[in-house]
């Protein structure tokens, strides 16, 4: 059994944990300066007594009302985001695929310009109402897609999959611009900071929202973690290797459409997540998806709670759409990542 | 040689179709110059073809209606000729040599760089004439791509096609990033929609003469490498292994793609939607031969660039629609018929 295949592949699934181990803990590390990040500073002894109940009242209220669950939100999406990004680059084969080539950002963001644009006030309504039109929106559009790239007795192939997305996707921009110079511009400007993306839900029914799809549908895509392999090497070879490659296509297809859908529901258009969480974590642990689908679920959580960390921070009172913060924080490291390895 | 023909032919991944290709030049250009000559005369004014055929032959600068055609119809429907052309040939250029069908000319950075460029215009240097603002979105254009292509092949193993991609995806999305922030700070993201709404109305002939001979050498030099990006597209090893030399292919096919998208990009915006499906379409009818599929997707992504401008005029006139949202609406319903039948590789 010692021969160095074996040893080289199990040298790398020691190192892929040690990878899991370190973001992990970075992501504790985050959740802990996130916490006591804020207008109202509190120290990390402060945070910890709070949390097991035995802080002052007004801390309690910063800390459990506030900015738990917003953390516990940006944790969610970005793991979210991230394994849907995976399941997509896998089932389609392509390095550019990401939540957005199922029109799941186009379609909730045409449904909140839509709501934004007809209706006349902007006040407290929206914030409720727009993660039930977002979630229908990107489930309509998604809908569309599978409709248009499905054929009898072909089921639906990857290619017509990327390219009718790209198609429906384009269609709802260009809707979507059309809106976008018909709005005023502080309905406008509400709409822009939905589509950069940011945190919505500063409040525990937003998280109980998003929970059970994550609950759910994580622990089932890990567990199809090897279908996705056997995917990954084409249609023709899935087959053969006895794989029912519609039916698993179909399923983890459904399964990426409920993680993005309900992530984008409540943290806006953040598609560059779903994108590049699955890259980093490639290139950090190899394609294979036992060990990419954590990695890559733990990584655009970190991705996103240093963002949402940042945003609100840096140029404080003024919170920075979270989308904003990934994309340059995220983009260079995966620059980096690309110049350095190799493949 | 019939019967591999034949097998070739009937697996359906690497037909071409000399015929249809010569049919689609000719019918093509004959098209082309019609819808130039019905979009000239239409418009706001309505200019008979006698006169615009007056106009263009026998200038009488004393006449209005020659003065509109001459001064503001001829510039702007020529420029978007000449811009589908850029946009149509830059995006085969892209998909051929990266084979991923969902590449276009704005994957090198260009368009992020060029409105991040013009975020910056409108944020802090407020009142700049057009020309300043082309100027500076060549700029943007070309910073992108140089991003792109530098970091592309700084890694280790040279500029492979997949890492082109992935460099321009995550660069792209780095300055698209920056202006969404200045436009949100500064809020002036409104005006930057109109950019990217796109619109050929401000062309002039002074453009067009700075345009023309750029984009002229740029078509004729995509001719000439079209032969290699065939090869290309096959894959890279096939290409090592029919003797191209790869390296230069690329280099010589991306500063092509620089030259083409850039232009395009400052003078009309951010019209990406022409890139990405006029490629297809035409691989689809014309097969998988670069001869064929660069001057035919020239000429289509020409004549639907015309005829989306001559709608955007036409729907409320005197008022203009944006120019994106009419090619998105002719173009996506033909792309997703064709993606439903699509059966080819790149």
């Amino acid at each position: 059994m010692n021969t160095p295949v074996f040893a080289s592949s199990r040298r790398k699934q020691k190192r892929a944990y040690a990878v899991m181990l370190i973001i992990g803990m970075l992501v504790f590390i985050t959740f802990v300066i996130s916490m006591n990040t804020g207008h109202i500073r509190l120290t990390v002894m402060e945070v910890f007594k709070t949390l097991f109940g035995m802080g002052t009242d007004r801390q309690w209220l910063i800390l459990y009302e506030f900015r738990l669950p917003r953390i516990v939100i940006s944790v969610l999406v970005g793991a979210a985001l991230a394994v849907s990004g995976a399941i997509l680059q896998g089932i389609s084969r392509n390095a550019l695929a990401d939540p957005g080539i199922l029109g799941i950002n186009a379609g909730a963001g045409l449904m909140v310009m839509l709501f934004v644009f007809l209706n006349p006030v902007t006040t407290a309504a929206p914030v409720y109402m727009l993660p039930v039109l977002a979630l229908f929106g990107s489930g309509f559009a998604a809908f569309l897609i599978y409709i248009l790239s499905y054929k009898k007795h072909e089921g639906i192939s990857p290619t017509r999959l990327v390219l009718s997305g790209i198609g429906v996707s384009a269609g709802i921009s260009s809707a979507m611009i059309v809106l976008t110079l018909k709005l005023d511009p502080d309905k406008y400007h509400f709409v822009a900071t939905w589509l950069a993306g940011s945190i919505w839900g500063t409040n525990w029914k937003f998280v109980s929202a998003l929970l059970p799809w994550v609950i759910i549908l994580l622990p089932f895509v890990f567990y199809k973690a090897r279908v996705l392999n056997v995917l990954n090497l084409g249609e023709q070879t899935s087959v053969g290797l006895g794989a029912s490659v519609k039916k698993e296509q179909l399923w983890l297809l459904a399964a990426a459409v409920g993680l993005a859908g309900s992530a984008v529901s409540v943290s806006g258009g953040i598609g560059f997540v779903g994108l590049i969480a699955p890259h980093l974590a490639r290139r950090l642990v190899g394609p294979r998806h036992e060990l990419l689908l954590p990695t890559a679920a733990l990584t655009g959580s970190l991705l996103l709670i240093a963002a949402d960390t940042i945003g609100r921070s840096i140029f404080q009172p003024m919170e920075i759409p979270v989308g904003i913060v990934v994309a340059v924080i995220g983009a260079p490291y995966f620059l980096y990542l690309l110049a350095r390895t190799k493949g | 040689m019939s019967v591999t023909n034949s097998k070739i032919q009937s697996s359906g991944h690497f037909r071409t179709r000399p015929v249809a290709a010569s049919f689609i030049m000719f019918g093509g250009i004959i098209a082309l110059l019609l819808a130039i000559a019905v979009s000239v005369s239409f418009g706001a004014a309505d200019i008979d073809i006698f006169t615009v055929w007056e106009a263009i032959f026998n200038f009488n600068p004393a006449m209005t209606p020659h003065q509109v055609i001459q001064e503001l119809r001829l510039p702007r429907i020529l420029g978007s000729a000449l811009v589908g052309a850029c946009f149509a040939v830059s995006g085969a250029i892209m998909q051929g040599m990266t084979r991923n069908p969902l590449a276009d000319s704005g994957l090198l950075g260009l368009n992020a760089g060029a409105g991040l460029m013009l975020a910056v215009c409108y944020a802090f240097i407020p009142g700049l004439p057009y020309f300043g603002i082309i100027a500076f979105s060549f700029v943007g254009a070309a910073i992108g791509a140089v991003l792109v292509f530098g970091i592309g092949s700084l890694a280790k193993g040279g500029l492979t096609p997949v890492r082109l991609v992935l460099a321009g995806v995550a660069v792209s999305a780095l300055l698209v990033a920056l202006s969404e922030g200045i436009a949100l700070y500064y809020r002036i993201g409104q005006d930057l929609a109109f950019w990217y709404a796109g619109g050929a109305a401000g062309t002039r002939w002074m453009h067009l003469k700075v345009m023309f001979p750029l984009i002229g050498a740029a078509l004729l030099a995509a001719m000439i490498i079209s032969r290699n990006i065939t090869m290309l597209s096959l894959g890279e090893e096939v290409a090592v292994g029919l003797g191209q030399r790869t390296k230069l292919i690329k280099t010589v096919a991306i500063i092509i793609v620089l030259i083409l998208a850039g232009t395009a990009v400052s003078v009309v915006g951010a019209v990406s939607f022409v890139g990405l499906i006029v490629p297809h379409l035409t691989r689809y009818l014309v097969g998988v031969d670069y001869r064929f599929i660069i001057p035919c997707s020239a000429i289509l992504g020409s004549l639907l660039v015309v005829l989306a401008d001559l709608t955007a005029r036409m729907i409320n006139p005197p008022h203009e629609f944006p120019i994106g949202a009419i090619i998105a609406l002719i173009g996506v319903p033909f792309f997703l018929y064709l993606a439903r039948k699509e059966r080819r590789g790149l």
